[in-house]
């Protein structure tokens, strides 16, 4: 083991907050993945590649083309939304029906196209863009906090309470949920399934998209970007893979950890974390915090 | 507006295939206007590929179906329920997750007269009090009877011309099934709702209905006025499970008897 450290309170509380910030991140993907699966049951390994495309499109309005950053920043979402509702309504739904190991397949291609797409159109340089976070903090009580973490955690609960509304309240959102559950009944029911389906992948694109633009004042964007997308399928795991509420929290959770092996334990500890926590959830509790079982009444 | 008895739904020469094999060999049958009309047959003759074919989940290889004077064989099932027709599948296909005024609620998803849904909540309350009890319940948890009601009320939410039920009985006990047959005669009466009902309770099926056919292995046998149908030895023997008369029946009966 490494010298021992003193803990002090003050230590504890940044690494908190910074390891929730990124586990903000991991939980919005892990959002994205659980949204696409409870609905249509696919795992879509893109996700975190899409995110890296809604990196460079923010960085193309806000950077290159110098637009105001929410403009940009909304621009983004909307692009990368309709991005995801064409990829499902010309790609993902040829395949179902198809087996779970197709869909695997296509997504981990997928990614690799995108990745390889963002190389050849923005470079493999990593670049970055100004928001009105950037580089500056907060003090609360002898504590130093970052805006840019304080903005991922504030963001991330306003979106998920954005999301709790739309699902419990409107219209659409309950069909999506009715959709989820039984397909054929939604169906009988006048829903347009095929459609709202594209819509829950355009919303899970869109979710990334805002992931990306929160991220971008702590990391850089570059082509790699979407590897954090593991990180975030250890958190979708960790919280039951099909609980939205599970997601966001398991998340939150593996970033702490993260933030707290790269302080407490020897090198090399931070990047496997996520990893580790993945192993450890599908060995000792598979179902996950928040997974539930369902049976069909007969 | 049809005018009462002229046919609402036209079924001709249906051929469905499931794969490489098929389960309806050319059926036809008409639903008349405001009227009850039940399918008979057991377990496979292809009761339910009949209803899936016209709600739009099959897609019929030969044959039409005529709703209202439209073609609708081609449709997608979204399609078919927004021409009027709701289809009540078998095997109480609630949405678990969601609470039994939800449920509802999604019976409207296409409408969008706000006041008028909410009357409709109360008239679906009235015919199955129990539910009212049950609406902030998760429709999951709540008994089969209690299923059976909330699918039944959920698609009349959806105001249909013409209301498809799959097997209602299904699973529930004698006097449930009484009740709820009680039902579906109350909503053909209050408002006028044509009715096309698939059973293997072959009784209580016939008593409620109008008209009848019986289906064997993807064919019509049989087919005639309820009434008369009741009466018909061959009904009584296979679908009614009285003791038939005939020797051959006497027989029968014997045989299967020895069996146990």
């Amino acid at each position: 083991m490494g010298n021992p450290r003193l803990v002090d309170p003050a230590r504890l509380v940044q690494l908190t907050v910074s390891g929730a910030s990124s586990g903000c991140i991991y939980g919005l993907i892990a959002l994205g993945f659980v949204l696409v699966y409870k609905a249509t049951e696919m795992v879509n390994f893109a996700q975190g590649e899409i995110m890296m495309l809604g990196g460079f499109t923010a960085y193309t309005l806000i950077a290159k083309a110098g637009l105001n950053y929410w403009l940009g920043a909304g621009l983004t979402v909307v692009i990368i939304a309709a991005f995801g509702f064409l990829l499902d309504l010309l790609v993902l739904r040829r395949l179902i029906g198809q087996k779970q190991f197709s869909v695997v397949m296509l997504t981990f291609g997928l990614a690799s196209i995108f990745r390889a797409v963002a190389g050849m159109g923005w470079g493999y340089d990593p670049v970055g863009f100004v928001t009105p976070f950037t580089n500056k903090v907060v003090r609360v009580g002898g504590i130093v906090l970052s805006e840019t973490s304080m903005s991922i955690i504030v963001g991330t609960v306003l979106l998920c309470t954005a999301l709790y509304l739309f699902f419990a309240r409107t219209r659409m959102g309950l069909a999506m949920q009715a959709a989820s559950q039984n397909q054929l009944a939604a169906y009988y029911m006048g829903v347009p399934v095929k459609t709202v389906f594209s819509l829950v992948w355009a919303i899970s694109a869109g979710i990334a998209a805002i992931a990306a633009v929160l991220l971008a004042p702590v990391a850089m964007v570059d082509v790699n970007m979407g590897l954090i997308g593991m990180n975030a399928f250890a958190g979708a795991v960790l919280g039951g893979f099909g609980s939205i509420p599970g997601a966001v929290i398991g998340g939150v959770v593996v970033g702490v950890v993260e933030q707290m092996a790269g302080y407490f334990l020897p090198a090399g500890f931070q990047e496997t974390s996520a990893n580790l926590v993945l192993l450890a959830v599908l060995i000792i509790y598979p179902q996950g915090l928040f997974g539930t079982l369902t049976r069909k009444r007969v | 507006m049809t005018a009462d008895g002229v046919p609402i739904l036209r079924v001709h020469n249906l051929e469905t295939y499931y794969g490489p094999i098929q389960a309806l060999h050319g059926i036809s049958l008409e639903v008349p206007c405001g009227r009850i009309v039940t399918v008979l047959g057991a377990n496979g003759a292809g009761k339910t590929t009949v209803l899936r074919t016209i709600s739009g989940v099959i897609t019929p290889e030969r044959g039409q179906v005529q709703f209202a004077g439209r073609n609708i064989g081609k449709l997608s099932p979204d399609q078919v329920m927004r021409a009027g027709i709701c289809h009540v599948p078998e095997g109480r296909e609630v949405f678990p997750f969601l609470t039994v005024d939800e449920n509802l609620r999604m019976g409207a998803y296409t409408r969008t007269d706000k006041d008028a849904i909410e009357r409709d909540i109360q008239t679906c309350f009235d015919y199955f009090p129990i539910l009212k009890t049950r609406a902030t319940q998760r429709a999951g948890l709540l008994s089969g009877g209690e299923q059976q009601m909330l699918v039944i009320s959920r698609a009349l939410m959806g105001r249909p011309k013409l209301l498809l039920l799959d097997e209602p009985s299904l699973g529930l006990s004698p006097l449930l099934i009484l009740q709820i047959f009680e039902i579906i005669r109350r909503i053909n009466r209050d408002h006028g709702m044509s009715i096309l009902l698939v059973e293997q309770n072959a009784n209580i099926a016939l008593q409620t209905a109008d008209f009848g056919y019986v289906l064997e292995v993807g064919r019509v046998v049989i087919s005639g006025d309820s009434a008369e149908l009741l009466q018909r030895e061959d009904i009584k023997e296979f679908y009614l499970g009285q003791r038939g008369t005939s020797a051959r029946a006497a027989q029968r009966w014997k045989r299967k008897a020895s069996w146990h």
